[in-house]
This record gives structure tokens, sequence and C-alpha cells, in this order.
């Protein structure tokens, strides 16, 4: 399972999500150096890697799937990864991410903020940036997760307890304090 | 009026001014034949008979349901003497002819004719259907004249309550509405119970897709259901009745109300009963629409007033029901019964039918058959020869797949098991139920799955809202199904399509949400190829 | 010898155990310290047996009955926990987060809430079905209090202590299935509720954020649903606190 070096190949991945599950993954502090013996990072916003890799063995993903980049990373990653974790509150759920779903079409909402509401050149930005999707969805729902990590953020031990359990190849453990929000 | 009616005399009465008569001409006036026009065929019998002056010799008798509802109108012509003729499909520019032919010796109508030795007519045992067709629902003085009221007579002269309840309890007479609990028991329940205030209550809330037994038996032979109530509430000491009907079934309303009228005029409802110290009155609560409020205690409380929603038993109605008094609720069809086991007695009641199931059950038989309609039949009766004996099997170049019975409560029975018996266990022992009596017949292009969506969206829409998994579980359940059937199902959602059967069907408070999952498990049972097919191949929705 | 009259003895997971007749299972489970979850249930206000999540296996046959509506009889076998139980609490659950639009993240309840809570227990890590994300507005016309409707779990724990409490029944539900939902009054908005008395009974009990405290902000909400106990028990009792120890 093991990537060179006898390390774990770790990706962490950023969909739609505001990255504090990242800022969180950062809060273990001093348990990282712990960490950096038994995995490499292979793919992260921290990182400056472009392209999702082959062969990754966890990916933490934060987010939720809210437009056509955030979907085509969550296939490929899919593809290319053994261990899946719904990072977070918004991967798990949609949570703040999915709120604009009751509004219904993403098209009336986009008008309604760049058209609407603004003074100066109004127009919904129609390049560069990724098309939304007509809902924004956990990404459980695009593709099979293997773990799930809900917290708004998940607080840093329990990502801690999680990715050890993970690297040890054991259970993630019943007991776990699993809360949203 | 002076004293209590003489049925015998009142019988005798309407029989003589009958013989008077050459020719009696029955139109049927359900709503099925209405539908087809029976109206104006009534009408065009009226002008013929008009046209020849016979119009007082010959009275037309605009009845209730005759039976096979997908060849009508029709119509029954009953010489004084000679045998008489059933007509299918009768227009109105067919009338002239059939009272040409039995008036004036004119060629036959026999292009029209409906042989009544088919085994449409002859499979059948017409109890609580007896009078249906035969009679005009709105005159009291023909259901007197076919024995009308003579088993209420009987109770209230010769019979002391727990003796009607020890007839009832022996006759092994079972709840109609769907669940089959025995009345007998259900009677001596609200007999024990003590209480200055008393209620029975006749559901009439039918309301499955495609059902129409108890719209009948309250349209056709409302009279039967009163007379059934009235022996409910002597036997059980409840000096009120309510008669609870659907908002949807104005005839029946109207049927009923015009029956309490009539009833009371003769002092067959209402104070002193036929002499004796026995007072019941009887009033018709109308439903809104509900579904659930064929659920007992969401009825009580839509006759109270309040919204149908079903509540937590115990305490069950015979303990505290209606207004917090113990009350007891009987499906009208299972009324309509009582007088006939109070004439002919449990043992003769029993003859009929299987053991753990006797008497007979009305069915509205529709779908993909040749002749659909309602239709009487002995319990254990196989549904093959329901299908192809009495429906005339499915038409020309199609085979048979499956039947639901029990609505959007029940669930499909395949090819294989139909030569199971129709009664309580043995359907339910197939993953479906009873029911009020809804059977739906579909032939090889029927899909399944599109099939449980159907009902599911019933389900949905009928769901009060109280408990979770009722009010979430249905539309999570009609949104996985319709995922499904558009082909945009994942093999994991048939593994969530069960797990939600369950926890709806364990979990929720009322048999409506309770047997909500069952078109859903039993079309999964019988025919999960088609799931299967549809969330591999994602086949797109053809329907 | 000590009167038997009214004791019966029944089984609670396997532990035999007295009880008096005329209780539920949940208060015998409660009284020994056996955890059933509840929802709609509330000590002090009738029993409405609709969230379903109390349900407990009783019987040789394992039937699932609420435990929050069964009268205990003698001999009963309860049993409050097994993987069926667990798996249905949580499907409940789901149900109820798909429903309505639970966001934690943002919800005044946060910490606070009895849904959360009870999802955290059950072990619902997450939704398998899928959300319904319905179109709710929010009631902020009441001076005091704002109702959330996306946060409404229909548990008419407000509609009871208002109607059978406080006695001026602002609450009820309208519309069925789906649109089941909370209206004050004759579907007017809270603000127009004439029957309000302001008391805030509904939104000291109520279980989510759905009522709350107007200017409350994420995770401020603090609940004291036990007001119900002490104001029917001190009503009954006739307990009235000294002048000036009163809230």
């Amino acid at each position: 399972m093991n990537g060179s070096r006898g390390r774990v190949r770790l990706a962490t991945v950023w969909l739609g999500g505001c990255s504090g599950c990242h800022m969180s993954f950062l809060d273990l502090d001093e348990l990282l150096f712990d960490l950096v013996p038994r995995v490499e990072v292979v793919y992260s916003p921290l990182a400056d890697v472009k392209v999702y890799p082959e062969h990754v063995d966890i990916a933490l993903v934060e987010g939720a799937v809210a437009n056509e980049d955030n979907l085509r990373l969550a296939r490929t990653l899919r593809d290319r990864t053994r261990t899946v974790v719904s990072f977070g509150d918004c991967a798990v759920t949609g949570n703040v991410t999915a709120m604009r779903n009751p509004l219904g079409d993403p098209q009336a909402i986009l008008h309604a903020v760049y058209v609407e509401a603004v003074d100066r050149d109004p127009g919904v930005p129609d390049r560069v940036v990724p098309t939304l999707l007509p809902k924004v969805l956990p990404l459980h729902q695009v593709v099979s997760v293997d773990h799930f990590l809900p917290g708004c953020p998940p607080r840093a031990e329990r990502i801690h307890q999680v990715l050890v359990a993970l690297l040890d190849g054991r259970p993630l453990p019943d007991d776990r304090d699993i809360r949203f929000g | 009026m002076a004293g209590p009616i003489d049925l015998n005399e009142a019988a005798e009465r309407e029989l003589q001014a009958r013989s008077s008569r050459s020719c009696r001409i029955k139109v049927c006036c359900s709503t099925a034949c209405l539908s087809a026009g029976s109206g104006a065929t009534r009408k065009a019998v009226e002008d013929a008979l008009r046209a020849r002056g016979r119009d007082r010799d010959c009275t037309v008798v605009p009845t209730g349901c005759m039976g096979p509802c997908s060849l009508g109108p029709l119509v029954r012509v009953e010489p004084r003497e000679g045998p008489s003729e059933l007509y299918r499909s009768v227009g109105e520019a067919d009338a002239e002819r059939i009272v040409a032919a039995h008036l004036d010796d004119g060629p036959a109508a026999g292009d029209l004719a409906l042989d009544e030795r088919l085994p449409f007519f002859t499979s059948q045992r017409r109890v609580v259907l007896a009078n249906a067709g035969r009679i005009d629902p709105d005159r009291i003085e023909d259901y007197i004249a076919e024995g009308g009221y003579r088993a209420l007579e009987h109770v209230l002269h010769r019979m002391s309550p727990s003796e009607v309840i020890d007839v009832v309890k022996a006759s092994g007479l079972r709840g109609r509405g769907g669940a089959g609990f025995p009345t007998g028991s259900k009677w001596a329940l609200l007999a024990a119970a003590d209480s200055p205030q008393k209620f029975v209550i006749a559901n009439g809330d039918e309301g499955d897709p495609g059902a129409y037994m108890d719209r009948t038996v309250m349209e056709d032979d409302p009279h039967r259901v009163l007379e059934g109530l009235a022996i409910a509430a002597y036997a059980t000491g409840a000096r009120q009745g309510y008669i609870y009907v659907r908002a949807e079934y104005p005839r029946a309303v109207e049927r009923l109300e015009r029956a309490i009228r009539a009833a009371r005029r003769y002092r067959l409802l209402g104070r002193g009963i036929l002499g004796a110290d026995f007072t019941f009155p009887v009033e018709i609560r109308i439903g809104a629409g509900a579904f659930v409020c064929g659920e007992e205690t969401a009825l009580i409380a839509s006759v109270e007033g309040r919204r149908g929603n079903p509540s937590l038993r115990p305490p069950y109605p015979t303990e505290r029901g209606l207004f917090g008094q113990p009350s007891m609720i009987n499906n009208v069809e299972t009324l309509a019964n009582l007088p006939t086991v109070i004439l002919e007695g449990p043992e003769s009641f029993r003859s009929v039918g299987t053991q753990t199931s006797p008497g007979t059950k009305v069915f509205a038989l529709a779908g993909d058959l040749r002749t659909t309609g309602l239709i009487e039949v002995p319990m254990g009766i196989t549904l093959r020869r329901i299908v192809e004996e009495i429906g005339g099997g499915v038409p020309e170049g199609r085979s048979f797949k499956a039947a639901q019975t029990g609505g959007p409560s029940g669930g499909c029975i395949p090819a294989r098991h139909l030569d199971t018996p129709v009664d309580y266990e043995s359907l339910r022992s197939l993953g479906s139920i009873m029911g009020s009596g809804g059977l739906i017949v579909m032939d090889d292009t029927a899909r399944m799955p599109q099939v449980a969506r159907f009902f599911m969206e019933f389900c949905r829409e009928e769901s009060c809202g109280k408990c979770v998994p009722c009010r979430v579980g249905t539309v999570q359940l009609y949104g996985l199904l319709d995922r499904i059937c558009q082909g945009r199902g994942r093999p994991e959602d048939l593994e969530l399509l069960s797990e939600l059967c369950t926890v709806v069907r364990d979990t929720s408070l009322c048999g409506l949400g309770q047997s909500s999952p069952n078109p859903v498990t039993s079309t999964l049972r019988y025919f999960p190829q088609e799931y299967l097919d549809l969330v591999r191949t994602r086949e797109v929705d053809r329907a | 010898m000590p009167d038997r009259r009214g004791v019966l003895e029944l089984s609670l997971d396997g532990r035999r155990l007295n009880a008096r007749e005329g209780q539920t299972v949940l208060q015998v489970a409660r009284e020994h310290g056996v955890p059933i979850p509840t929802l709609c249930f509330l000590e002090g206000l009738s029993t409405w047996g609709s969230c379903r999540i109390c349900m407990v296996e009783v019987g040789p046959q394992r039937v699932l009955r609420p435990a929050c509506a069964t009268p205990v009889v003698e001999d009963m076998e309860i049993r409050t926990e097994s993987p069926r139980l667990r798996a249905h609490r949580r499907m409940i659950l789901e149900m109820l987060f798909a429903e309505g639009n639970h966001v934690c993240a943002v919800c005044v309840a946060n910490e606070h809430c009895e849904l959360q809570s009870a999802a955290a227990q059950a072990g619902m890590d997450h939704v398998r079905l899928e959300y319904a994300a319905p179109q709710r507005t929010v009631d902020a016309t009441h001076d005091r209090y704002v109702f959330d409707p996306n946060r409404c779990i229909l548990c008419t724990r407000c509609v009871r202590v208002c109607d059978e409490v406080e006695g001026a029944h602002v609450w009820d539900i309208a519309g069925r299935g789906e649109s089941a939902h909370l209206i004050a009054d004759m579907n007017v908005s809270w603000g127009q509720a004439g029957s309000c008395t302001d008391c805030g009974k509904c939104v000291t009990v109520c279980p989510t954020g759905a009522l709350f405290v107007r200017g409350t902000s994420t995770g401020e909400v603090r609940r004291a649903p036990d007001v119900v106990v002490r104001l029917t028990t001190a009503r009954r009792e006739h307990q009235w606190l000294p002048a000036g120890e009163g809230q």
C-alpha cells in the first residue's frame, strides 16, 4: 500500500469549501512532525501540484461538490485513490456551500449577485470560473466515499485520531466523536 | 306515524304493486354506467315506453351496480312472465330496439344480450351485493321487499345483545376494511366497555386507487349498511351512530341521507325502533379528502372535527374513542354482511369461504382484463379463477404478469402464485394483503418499478405528516424509485431502497405508513431483475 | 409486608426490574438509567409519539414499539439496544436531516441541539438520503422571537406547550405529508398572532434551533425544557417561589 520509502501517499483536496478544514489540519501543530515520516503529501492546496497523481493511498477531501471543476476532480481522485475521506461538513453534508440549494437555479442567484446587486459593470462572470452545478452535493452523492469525518471544521484531535487509524490500517473507532458543526 | 312498521305488510304491498306491472326494466345507474351514458339510456327507455303508452304498465328501475362495469351501460329486462334478459353497452339508440324486442315482439336484440351463464356471473357469490343492480336504492320499499330490516327486527325482538355478539363471533366474520380483525371480538370489546355513551361508526372512507367496493355498497344498497350499523349498535350498547363517507362520493352521501330519512320515517332508525326500547340515531360525517382518515384513530379525529391525524394506540377506540367515549369502527362492507349473518345463521355464513376467512369478499376488478367491474366472490377462490374465469383473462396477445391486491398498502402477486386462494392469511404470506378489495391485473407490458413508484407517489401524497418515517420515508422512497425508473439509479440504491422499506414498515405510526412499502418490497421480491436491469444499464424511462 | 399492588416485574435489556402499573417503557428505562433517545417526547407534555426514534423491541417477537407511549405490562421483555434499533434510529435521524435545512455550523442551537446530539449518539456520520433542500422563509415578525422553519422537525413540542401549559394554542400544524408545517393562529405571521402571550415557552422547549430569542447568534441558544415539569408540578402542588426569586 505504501509509496516511496514506505510512506503513505496522502492527498488533501479542496473542493467547494472555505479551507477551514485545512486550517484545522494545520492545527495538528507538533503532531504533524510525527506524521512526516509516515506520509508523503502528493497533492494538496498546501503543495504546488497541478495534477492529481495516480496511486494515492489516502485523500482527505474538504468541501462540497459545487461546480464542474469540483465534479471532475472528485471523479479523478476517486479513480486514483484507495481510501477517500469526506473531510468536514461541506464534504459530508454540503453544509454552508449547499445553502444556495433551497434558492433554486444557480443562474438566478448569479444574476441577483452579479447583476442586480452591483452598481458598476454588471455581468455574470462567464470566463475562467467554472460553471456551477444545479445543486451543491455532498461528496458521497457523486463518488463513493470510504470514511466520513464531519465537523465545521473537524477538530484537530479528531483529524489526528482518524488519520492515525487509517495509517495503522485500523478501523475507525466506534466511539469516535461525531459532531456536525 | 302511529305504530311501528309491519315489515311483512310493507313487503307484501310492494310485491303486489310489482306484480301488477307486466315488465320491469332495470337500468344500471351506478357511477360507472352513468359515466358510460346510462342516464341517457334510461331516458330513452322511458321515452320508448311512453311512445307506446306502456309507461304505467312497465316500470323503469334505476338500480345500482350490476357487475361488469366495462360493458356498461347495462340494462336488464324482467318481464312478469318469462326469463329476464341482460343487455350490455346499451346506448341511447339501442333502447328503442330492446323495448321493441320485448314489448312489440320485434327482432331480438341478441347482439347486445349478455349471457348470465358466463363465468363472470356464475363464479360469483353475491351476499353483500345481493340487492345491488336489482333494487332502486332510493326506495326503502324495494329493500324491505327483499327482506330488508328483518334481521334488525329479529335481533330487537328475539335476541339479547350478547346473543347477537355470539352469533357474529360464531360466523367468523372478519373486518372487510383490510386488516381482517374478527368482527365479533371487536363488538365484544365495545360491549364490555362501561360507559353511558358509546358510538359505532361505519367506515366508508375507501380511497385506494381503482377501488370502489364501499362506494357501491353505500350507493346501491344504503339500507343494508344502516341495518348492519343498527344491529351493531344494539349488540354493543351504542346509542349513536355515524357514517363516515369521503367527500369524493357525493352520490353515496346523497343516497345515505335519503335512506336515513326514509328509515326514520318508518321508525327503523331514531327513537323506539320497530316498537322496541331501542333508540339509535345515525348521522353522516363527510371527509375532507384524506386517505389516512380511513385509519380508525384518524377517522375519529375527523368525525370530531379535528385534523385527521392518526393517534397512538393504546388506548384503543373501544376503550377511548370518539369524544373520549368507547367507540367502534366497522367497514361498510363488514356491516353489510350482518343482515345475512343474522337471518341465515352463522353456519350458513361459514359454509361459504374458508375456515379462517368465511364469507365472501367484494373486489373492484380492474386492469388488463377482458371484463372488469365489481365482483363478489367466495373467499378461498383462487386468484386464477378471478383472473381467467371472471375477468376473462388478459386480452389476446398479452400474458398475465401480476395482480396487485390491497392497493397502495398491498403487494403484487406474480403468475406463479395464481393458484393461491384469496384469503387473509394466504395473501399476507405472499407479501400482499387482502386490503379493502382493490384488485388490479397487469399484463406483460407492465413495468414493476414503475408500478411501485405509482403507489409510492400515492402514499407520499396521502401521508398526514405526523410521524417521521412516513412523512419523510415516503418522499425518499418515491425519489429513489423515480431515480431508478429514470435509469439514473446506482446499484447501491437498491440496498438503500430495501433498508428504507424496512424502517418505514417497522417504525411508522399507523397502517398507512407501515404498509406503504408493500408495493416496493413485493415487486423487489418477485421481479428483482427489473430493478437490477434499471440500475445496471441505466435504461431510459419509457413510461 | 409491603403493598405489592400495581407493581409488576419485567425485563429491560435482560435485567429483571420492578415497575409500577401505568408507567411507560420510557419512564421505567429512565428511572433505571437506561438511555433511550427521544425528540418529540418532553416530560410534562402530552405524548405525541411522532418522531419514532424511541422505538424499542418488545416481546419474544421483538415487535417495535415507541417507548414513550407504550405502557409496561407484567413480564414484558424490552430491549432498548440492538443492531436493528441502531440502524432504524440512524435512518430516522438521516430522514430528519434530509428533510429540512440543518446547517449546524451556522445554527443558533449548535452544540445545544437535541437533533445534533441524537445524531452524534446514533453514530450518524453522514446522510445517505437525498437532501430535499426545501425553500422555507424565516418568520422574524415577532418582537422577541424568531421562527426558522428550516430547522423545524415538526415535533410539536411548541404546539403542545402553548396549548397545554400556556393555554394559548398559538401554534398548530397545517398541510400534510411533506407539506406539513408549523403555523401561528390561522396561518398568520407570528408577529400578527393575536393569541401569542410572548411567554417564550415554545422557545424554551424547542429541541433544535427552529425557535429562538431574537438576536441570538450561532451556538448561543440555551434551553431549559425542564421548565415544563417545574411549571406543571408547581401548579399541581401549589409551590410558588417567594417574591423576588422568580426569573
